[in-house]
């Protein structure tokens, strides 16, 4: 086999961005196609239905279900307030009177003469999408939201944490391997997306929550200090609603491991300028890893015209991160790749690729499975 | 499909997983159906791709490369087969990628009609998520909630006998409506819900679900008290996944034009060849197939099917639940060094956050088969925990049985009365050497008496499953000539005792009239050679204090079949089960057990 088709993340320094602006229902969509549109622009809204309260009307007023619709006082659709009665019962001749009132302000949404119960719907959430990236509006998804598309640098990162969050790029780390810790966080960082090293301490997390820097990008995190940070031990690895204040993205994994120099040069690269990133990861399901994004500045209709065809085939000659122990996180150049199946320590005949690491030179012969393609 | 039946000679299969796309060559060679040969690919549901077919494209590739043959053209399969060099007749396909199914079921009492429903989802080969019943002790606004956040691709609602009380399974309508969900993917279809509930009901679930869901409404899956009729909402079901849910997944559209059959879930097609081997061979078996995400887990006793689906216990995706739910110390149990807790964590979120890597040192490995054992341990603890009461389709009870059945809560899986434990998924199929599968299955399930211990051999089942709808007879050769690899005969007996005490004796004759017999202690493995093919007629004969089956130091006769291990003697004990409390003590055990099965290539000492 001369290639092998290879997942990758991709870290390009010039690239065009799509990115799909969705609502969680189905609402109003406020661009128009072709309009240029900032990161803090409001594209979409709509308004997700609120909480429900059941209300169990025919036993508070002692009642038939079949009679409940004689004892209502309001109907299907009308708004309600807490406290008011929205049925009553009358006895001896009217002088006694049953409320039954409402425990929350909303609208009748059902009357059930079955149940007897009352659905009360409390009032609507509204909700707003972002545009999140500087960019063109290149398609409307009607009542759903749009497609913006911007080119600029984009980084895939492997796992994070937090949602969207948009600041200015602040170089911390002076290498790949640096350790970000608290002493390497002040409060002039306060609103900026921080770059660390190979791994992001426990303290320099708290001291950059407390210095209200809005998020963190390095190599790795220990798993020890995720699951102080976020509470609990992550079982599946689904988030980005964690609601801490900060956003991490990790783009090489758990552990101490140095960032890929590649992104730590575009990193370097665009200091100071404006990044979107996104913490979210879904590793199930329709993958989502997490983003960093940092859309060209003054951009023109023709930079998002010829999207670049992504190149997803290994092949000599191809750069390549080692994902696995040993050697896990070491940039290696592909040297050849063997067709048969070749026996690894563990007993096991795999396919395998053989790599020169770019650092070292060094050469090594590993699974086709434990390395990925940089994509450009 | 284009081609009759007898006409097939050359079936190209194809099994989506959530981390591997497997494609397999069937073909009639000899008047014989064999497998020919496997490929795979990662499976590509991830961004830039996006679109399953391209992850069976690409294993369909590899095959290519593999037989020097042409399948495809310009992306479409070539069908039917032209020559030996070109083509195939039929594309078959199964998939668990993108999760699979997920749904929610909702009965009105919980270990009845709830259970019930459960079991139907299961049996469609969906993953349950949560089951709401009007008396599963939440508040109406919690269960309300909960159905909001879940976001399945499905609710299963079913509730009361036919012509009973309507009031609760409408409460339980108007609850989801009230809920109003949304499915998992794409927001501009509406919510299938699948009605299987009092047939005097369904016009009141209509009302409530009618407008707000696509609700379709079938036979009553609990039509009487004694009664469980689990077929018709399980075809619905499957008919729903195929037609609705999987339009949204991407590639998934184009994926079902590819194919010549219709798509059918992972786990439903395992667990309808494991129903036909155990019928075939009128066996209890007990099946584990152990993916990415989830761990499926099946059973056939007295006849009875019970699937269940542990959709958080896996090895790749799901690894680092696993993880949390089994513990440290239980992972690390079977572990022959110490490891530093840290490095441990890490490494298991590497393999989550990247799923499709493989070990490459052997302490990986080791560590990995480690956390396999306690996923299937887990899994099969669930399973246990479902497998009771009222089971199967359209089993008859009597009104007293049900009425115990909350009561009764006895598991149908009976170890000792087991005759083949049946693995499968990465992990066992794929594991360097046999023994160590061997070796797995043990641990997990902790067979007792005489056991049968079998694996698919790369992992295939999914495939054949959904080849028997097509075409049985070549699911069947296949089957028995290429998928299951014999591994050997487990056996071991119940109780325990001292090290090194006496425990068994096991006097077995060869087909070659070679006898042998032996003592073997407590607290050991030991194996009898017994080659694959070959059976041996063997009494074994416990101490008094430990059982066989026929009660404490009673010996049993029976035949035992040979494999790729041989006959192993287990006397390491049987309820409990338990490790050397000493650290020293337990790693020197393990490296005994590690050097009497001949598991690694090396025998290391690992510090």
């Amino acid at each position: 086999m001369a290639n092998a088709y290879t997942p990758g993340l991709k870290v390009s320094e010039n690239t065009i961005i799509t990115k799909e602006r969705r609502l969680p229902l189905m609402g109003d969509v406020l661009v128009k196609k072709g309009g240029r549109v900032k990161h803090s622009d409001i594209v979409a809204k709509t308004e997700l239905p609120g909480n429900v309260e059941l209300v169990n009307v025919v036993n508070k007023l002692s009642i038939d279900p079949k009679e409940i619709k004689d004892f209502m006082l309001l109907k299907e659709g009308d708004r309600v307030k807490k406290g008011e009665s929205i049925a009553q019962s009358s006895s001896f001749f009217g002088i006694f009177t049953t409320p039954c009132p409402s425990p929350c302000d909303g609208t009748i949404e059902s009357i059930s003469s079955a149940t007897g119960q009352v659905v009360l719907r409390q009032n609507p959430t509204p909700v707003e999408v972002l545009s999140f990236i500087d960019g063109i509006v290149d398609e409307i998804i009607p009542k759903e939201g749009i497609v913006v598309k911007s080119t600029g640098a984009y980084i895939q990162g492997i796992f994070g944490v937090g949602g969207e969050t948009v600041g200015e790029l602040q170089m911390v780390a002076t290498s790949p391997s640096t350790v970000l810790d608290e002493g390497m966080i002040n409060d002039s960082y306060a609103g900026k997306i921080i770059v660390g090293g190979s791994l992001i301490t426990a303290s320099a997390i708290k001291k950059a929550q407390s210095c209200k820097v809005k998020g963190i990008i390095a190599g790795g995190i220990d798993d020890e200090t995720l699951k102080n940070f976020l509470g609990y031990d992550l079982g599946v690895a689904i988030t980005g609603n964690e609601n801490k204040g900060i956003t991490l993205v990790v783009t090489e994994g758990f552990g101490n491991i140095n960032m890929a120099g590649k992104t730590f040069e575009l990193l370097k690269q665009n200091n100071g300028k404006r990044t979107s990133i996104n913490g979210a990861t879904q590793i199930r399901a329709g993958v989502i890893r997490p983003e960093i994004i940092i859309p060209k500045e003054n951009l023109t209709e023709t930079d998002i015209s010829n999207p670049p065809e992504a190149n997803l085939m290994m092949d000599v000659g191809c750069t390549v991160r080692i994902i696995r122990v040993p050697h896990f996180g070491a940039i290696a150049t592909v040297t050849a790749l063997p067709p048969e199946p070749f026996e690894i320590e563990t007993g096991a005949k795999v396919r395998v690729v053989e790599v020169k690491i770019d650092q070292t030179g060094e050469k090594f012969t590993l699974p086709r499975a434990n390395v990925e393609l940089i994509e450009k | 499909m284009h081609i009759p039946k007898e006409k097939i000679t050359s079936i190209l299969a194809t099994d989506c997983g959530s981390t591997t796309t497997k494609a397999i060559l069937i073909e009639k060679v000899d008047g014989v159906f064999r497998l020919v040969k496997r490929g795979e690919a990662p499976t590509t549901v991830e961004a830039p791709i996006e679109d399953v077919t391209q992850g069976v494209l690409n294993a369909i590739t590899e095959l290519e490369e593999l037989c020097h043959r042409k399948f495809l053209d310009n992306g479409t399969i070539i069908k039917p087969k032209k020559n030996e060099k070109q083509g195939v007749d039929i594309y078959i396909s199964t998939s668990s990628a993108g999760g699979g199914l997920q749904m929610m079921v909702a009965g009105v009492v919980k270990s009845m009609t709830g259970e019930s429903a459960q079991r139907a989802a299961l049996g469609a080969g969906a993953i349950v998520m949560d089951v709401i019943a009007t008396n599963d002790g939440r508040l109406p606004h919690e269960e309300i909630e909960r159905i909001r956040h879940l976001r399945p691709d499905m609710i299963l609602l079913a509730g009361g006998i036919d012509g009973g009380t309507t009031e609760h399974v409408a409460k339980l309508a108007e609850l989801i409506a009230a809920a109003d969900p949304k499915p998992r993917l794409g927001i501009s279809y509406q919510l299938p819900i699948v009605y299987a509930g009092n047939n005097k009901a369904a016009g009141l679930v209509e009302e409530r679900l009618g407008k707000k869901t696509a609700l379709d409404i079938t036979d009553n899956l609990r039509p009487t008290l004694e009664t469980e009729n689990l077929m018709p909402a399980r075809h619905k079901i499957q008919a729903l996944f195929l037609h609705h849910v999987m339009q949204q997944a991407p590639g998934y559209n184009k994926l079902m034009k590819m194919t010549d059959v219709d798509i059918m879930p992972t786990p439903g097609a395992v667990g309808d060849i494991m129903q036909v081997i155990a019928k075939q061979k009128g066996m209890q078996v007990v099946g584990a197939d152990i993916g990415g995400a989830t761990t499926d887990v099946f059973s056939v006793f007295q006849g009875i099917y019970n699937k269940t689906v542990s959709a958080n216990y896996g090895m790749s995706y799901s690894i680092s639940n696993v993880f949390v739910d089994a513990g440290l110390d239980n992972i690390m149990r079977w572990v022959p060094f110490t490891m530093d807790e840290r490095d441990l964590r890490n490494r298991i979120k590497n393999k989550m956050i990247r799923p499709t890597t493989i070990p490459y040192l052997l302490k990986e490995l080791i560590v990995e088969q480690a956390v396999a054992r306690e996923a299937l341990r887990l899994s099969f603890d669930q399973h246990k925990a479902l497998a009771v009461g009222l089971k199967g389709v359209q089993k008859e009870r009597t009104i007293g049985d049900a009425l115990t059945q909350e009561d009764s809560g006895e598991s149908l899986v009976n170890l000792m009365r087991l005759n083949m434990l049946i693995g499968s998924g990465g992990v066992l199929s794929h594991a360097p050497r046999r023994q160590q599968t061997a070796m797995m299955l043990m641990d997990s399930f902790l067979p007792e008496g005489i056991t049968q211990l079998t694996v698919d051999s790369i992992f295939m089942m999914p495939q054949l499953g959904v080849l028997a709808k097509v075409h049985p007879e070549a699911a069947l050769q296949v089957f028995e000539k290429d998928c299951l690899i014999y591994l050997g005969t487990c056996i071991a007996p119940v109780g325990a005792g001292k090290e090194g005490k006496p425990c068994v004796n096991v006097k077995m004759k060869k087909q070659n009239g070679h006898e042998i017999d032996i003592d073997v202690p407590f607290g050991q493995l030991h194996i009898i050679g017994l080659p694959v093919g070959e059976t041996a007629e063997v009494t074994v004969t416990p101490v008094r204090g430990f059982d066989m089956g026929e009660g404490s130091g009673a010996a049993v006769r029976g035949t035992v079949h040979g494999g790729t291990t041989g006959v192993i003697v287990d006397t390491r004990g049987r309820r409990p089960f338990e490790l050397p409390k000493d650290n020293a003590k337990r790693v020197e055990k393990l490296l005994e057990w590690i050097k009497a099965m001949d598991l690694y290539p090396k025998y290391p000492k690992f510090e």
